[in-house]
């Protein structure tokens, strides 16, 4: 009677709980999409990076983004639990260098075509006006070459500067050789053997 | 006697600094070039105001201050600008910044009102003017990091600040810009502290000086006599000079991690930065000039230098005797914290305290790095109580997140762990990498989050007028619905060429039985073609008003204006049509008086268009019907090709989808009007 009872009341409680804290779509999605990069460049062969989101969730391999890289593979094994597998080739190479789109302006013809293809507004103009990028809305993702139809688009990689420079971790490999001079001479006859 | 605090760790390397201080300090000449960088201090790079080519005056600013934190550039001497480019500055990168450069012309002449701002009874200027001196002096942090002296000291309202510091310390070894900058020039310190006390306004005033410094501290003893600012000497130790570990010392405070000073009621000030405010608000001069130290065994006279700001570091070198052949490299700071630099050219700047220019026996190539074997030396000398250790293999791992957990932005990148490391790791370059991956990973972040808040924005929009669209086009759709129920239920009222068609043999054959009135027939039709004129006036002005705005749905607007321009032609079509045959019938019955229909409506202009087509599709008229069904045939069939003609050309220029509908619905509209159009030529034939 008394386990009945009290059945009866952890299942009220549960199902109350259920419908008072009901979470609002996918969080694992939400995560999931935090870690991509937003560049919604569409590289990944979904519309953006919320949908490619959904599809991990549902499954899909997680190298399919080469913007996020090796990091965000990492990140994504880790949160996925899954192992961490190379970037796909397929979808395009890394390069850590940002991009940002720049358009050559007296070589628009104001087509807004490359307007309609960023996916996050970030292009600036009207019909027959000239249009321009602004650079800190640019996520870099190349969707506004391709529709252009007189190609003066150009993608520029961000350069070393005094600005963007930061100390770079020590070399590994430096720490490994010549430890002692007698290391270092057997290694230098180990080679010219195996040479 | 003050109590005098202790902090965790710190170490005891050779100090070195007797070399340099043997002499006096030495005033090292107007070098023939000057190479001024636009950015010598933490913030925006300062932005030139001068041109290639014009005469400066010693004191003259040639760069404007950029922003909040950021601090004008003046000319340290006087001559012309011969270039305002890339140069190779004094960086560990190596990387060029903008700088001007000036050619001097040996007069070193000032600026001729350079004194005029010259204020020694300050206490009367406010607070804001004098921080305004303060930052159009140029005066940026002269410690090391080369922080705007104007905004550390511009405290936020509300905070009480209780002890203002003068940081006597220079902890690291070889340096002694700051010694013999308290020697000789103590009154000038003195001077400079009362006024940071009145800016500042603080309960003390303490100038916190090293035991290893016995003549700076009797000269600053001395000075301090008669005021109430307090000197405290305390234990030689490395790193001392810390800001966090200097308050430490003196208040037994701990600035909490993060945290600035002021959140402790404490501001920090550097010895020089305190003669250069004397000079800027007393005097009236800007920063062009600081005491720097040249020394190590490659220097054969090594000693201080009043060196004029953007003097090249080659000049300084030659100055003090510089052995090129017995130095290793040139190191701009300290052994513990200073860096290589890239090129002998490189200038002097704000924050250059010393050079130092050791020879390999003095100053050895680091050997090769060894594995850890976990001592555990590092976390013992460590002055902000880490551990290093740890550090280091999460930097290696790059485990992020773990390095902020343990509190990687604490390191104040001193150097002391590596320097007591058994195994040789370079471990602050460890921290220094990883601290900027940090920052670049957290910036990265912050923009995809806005790019993904954008994105989202779009995706919302392009729905929203989809959705509109949609409804529009539902509204549309009943409203035709309705307006056809109406007109079934009335009637016809089609415009249709077929209906007409119908209705043109309906009325003929009731003509041919009855002769009945038709009149309000015609008016229906006429009215039709009033109405579909006017619609075509409108769509007319609308289309003229986007494209003088340049709107971009004037395609849009062109296919509506060429649908109600085929309409037009159709009830004008239909109205002759049904004229003709009117006329027709009359003739047949006799009945006469219904020709001039339009004599009774009012003689419109939109009437006396329809006149016109009347009056010119007469000889068309003339015809027998089937001759006109063919020749209307002929013209659909035009219209079909240039109309299909366009559709093809817009699908290959990859135009609008809503035009290419638009283009796509004309298309299946003529094809239709054709085949009725072929029906009723058929009938006719057939007849």
């Amino acid at each position: 009677m008394a386990l009945v009872g009290l059945a009866a009341v952890f299942g009220a409680l549960l199902g109350f709980a259920a419908i008072r804290f009901k979470t609002e779509g996918n969080p694992i999605v939400d995560q999931i999409n935090e870690i991509l990069p937003q560049t919604q460049c569409g590289q990944c062969g979904y519309p953006g990076c919320k949908p490619y989101a959904e599809a991990i969730a549902g499954g899909d391999r997680i190298n399919k983004c080469p913007p996020g890289g090796e990091a965000g593979i990492q990140a994504l094994a880790d949160l996925l639990d899954l192992e961490v597998i190379p970037l796909d080739d397929e979808h395009g190479e890394e390069d850590p260098r940002p991009a940002v789109a720049f358009i050559r302006e007296d070589e628009c013809i104001g087509c807004t075509k490359c307007i309609q293809a960023c996916p996050v507004d970030a292009i600036l103009g009207a019909a027959k006006q000239m249009h321009t990028v602004i650079a800190s809305e640019c996520t870099g993702c190349d969707l506004c070459v391709e529709p252009c139809p007189v190609d003066c688009i150009d993608m520029i990689r961000e350069e070393e500067s005094l600005q963007n420079w930061h100390w770079a971790l020590p070399n590994p490999v430096s720490r490994q050789v010549e430890i002692i001079a007698t290391d270092a001479a057997q290694a230098t006859s180990g080679q010219d053997r195996a040479a | 006697m003050r109590k005098i605090f202790d902090f965790h760790g710190g170490i005891h390397p050779p100090e070195n600094k007797h070399q340099s201080v043997q002499r006096p300090i030495a005033f090292a000449g107007v070098p023939p070039e000057l190479t001024i960088p636009l950015s010598q201090h933490i913030g925006a790079p300062a932005v030139p105001v001068v041109e290639v080519g014009q005469r400066v005056f010693k004191g003259q600013v040639i760069a404007q201050p950029k922003g909040l934190v950021s601090v004008p550039v003046h000319a340290s001497s006087s001559g012309t600008v011969t270039a305002i480019e890339d140069r190779l500055v004094p960086h560990i990168s190596g990387h060029s910044a903008p700088c001007i450069v000036i050619a001097t012309d040996g007069k070193d002449e000032w600026l001729p009102d350079i004194g005029d701002s010259a204020t020694p009874d300050f206490e009367h200027i406010d607070k804001p003017e004098l921080l305004e001196r303060i930052r159009a002096a140029g005066i940026a942090g002269m410690g090391g990091a080369g922080f705007p002296s104007a905004v550390k000291l511009a405290v936020k309202p509300g905070v009480q600040i209780e002890t203002l510091i003068l940081n006597g310390t220079e902890c690291e070894p070889y340096i002694t810009a700051d010694d013999v900058l308290m020697r000789e020039r103590a009154a000038q310190i003195i001077g400079g502290a009362r006024i940071l006390r009145h800016i500042i306004n603080p309960q003390e005033t303490l100038l916190g000086i090293e035991d290893n410094k016995p003549e700076a501290l009797a000269a600053m003893r001395a000075a301090v006599a008669d005021t109430d600012l307090q000197v405290v000497e305390f234990p030689t130790k490395y790193p001392s000079g810390g800001e966090k570990q200097l308050i430490e010392i003196l208040t037994g405070k701990q600035v909490p991690s993060g945290g600035l000073p002021s959140d402790v009621g404490i501001v920090c000030q550097n010895m020089g930065s305190a003669a250069a405010i004397y000079d800027a608000i007393v005097l009236g001069r800007p920063l062009i000039s600081r005491i720097t130290t040249v020394t190590g065994d490659a220097v054969r006279e090594p000693r201080n230098f009043e060196v004029l700001i953007g003097t090249p570091m080659r000049y300084l070198l030659q100055q003090a005797g510089y052995e090129a052949g017995k130095n290793n490299r040139l190191i701009m700071g300290g052994p513990m914290m200073g860096f290589t630099v890239p090129d002998h050219a490189v200038p002097v700047v704000k924050t250059t305290n010393c050079l130092l220019a050791p020879t390999e026996a003095e100053l050895p190539t680091p050997p090769p790095a060894q594995a850890c074997i976990r001592c555990g030396l590092c976390a013992q000398a460590c002055p902000a109580s880490l551990l290093p250790q740890q550090m280091f293999w999460f930097a290696q791992g790059k485990e992020f997140d773990k390095l902020e957990e343990h509190n990687l932005f604490d390191c104040i990148e001193c150097g002391a762990c590596s320097y007591v490391c058994p195994s040789n790791i370079p471990l602050v370059q460890y921290y220094r990498a990883s601290k900027a991956e940090i920052l670049k990973l957290r910036r990265d972040h912050e923009k995809s989050e806005h790019s993904r808040l954008r994105f989202e924005a779009r995706q919302e929009r392009l729905e929203r007028a989809e959705r509109e669209k949609e409804e529009k086009r539902a509204a549309r759709k009943q409203a035709a619905e309705a307006k056809a129920r109406e007109a079934s239920s009335a009637g016809s009222g089609e415009q249709d060429p077929i209906a007409a068609a119908i209705e043109r043999a309906k009325a003929k054959k009731a003509a041919q039985s009855a002769g009945e009135d038709s009149s309000s027939e015609l008016e229906k039709l006429e009215k039709a073609v009033v109405s579909t004129r006017k619609r075509l006036d409108t769509a007319l002005a609308k289309l003229r008003e986007a494209k003088d705005q340049g709107a971009d749905h004037i395609d849009a607007l062109q296919a509506g204006v060429d649908k109600t321009q085929a309409k037009l032609r159709a009830a004008e079509e239909a109205l002759n049509a049904y004229q003709l045959a009117n006329a027709s019938t009359n003739g047949q019955n006799d009945a006469g008086a219904e020709q001039p229909t339009s004599d009774d409506s009012a003689p419109s202009a939109a009437q006396a268009a329809i006149e016109r087509a009347l009056a010119a599709r007469e000889a068309e008229a003339a015809l027998p019907p089937q001759e006109r069904a063919r020749a209307n045939l002929e013209k659909l069939q035009q219209r079909l090709a240039s109309s299909r003609a366009k559709l093809a050309q817009s699908r290959d220029a990859g135009e609008a989808e809503k035009v290419i509908e638009a283009l796509e619905s004309s298309v299946e509209r003529l094809t239709e009007k054709i085949a009725a159009a072929k029906q009723q030529l058929q009938d006719l034939e057939s007849a």
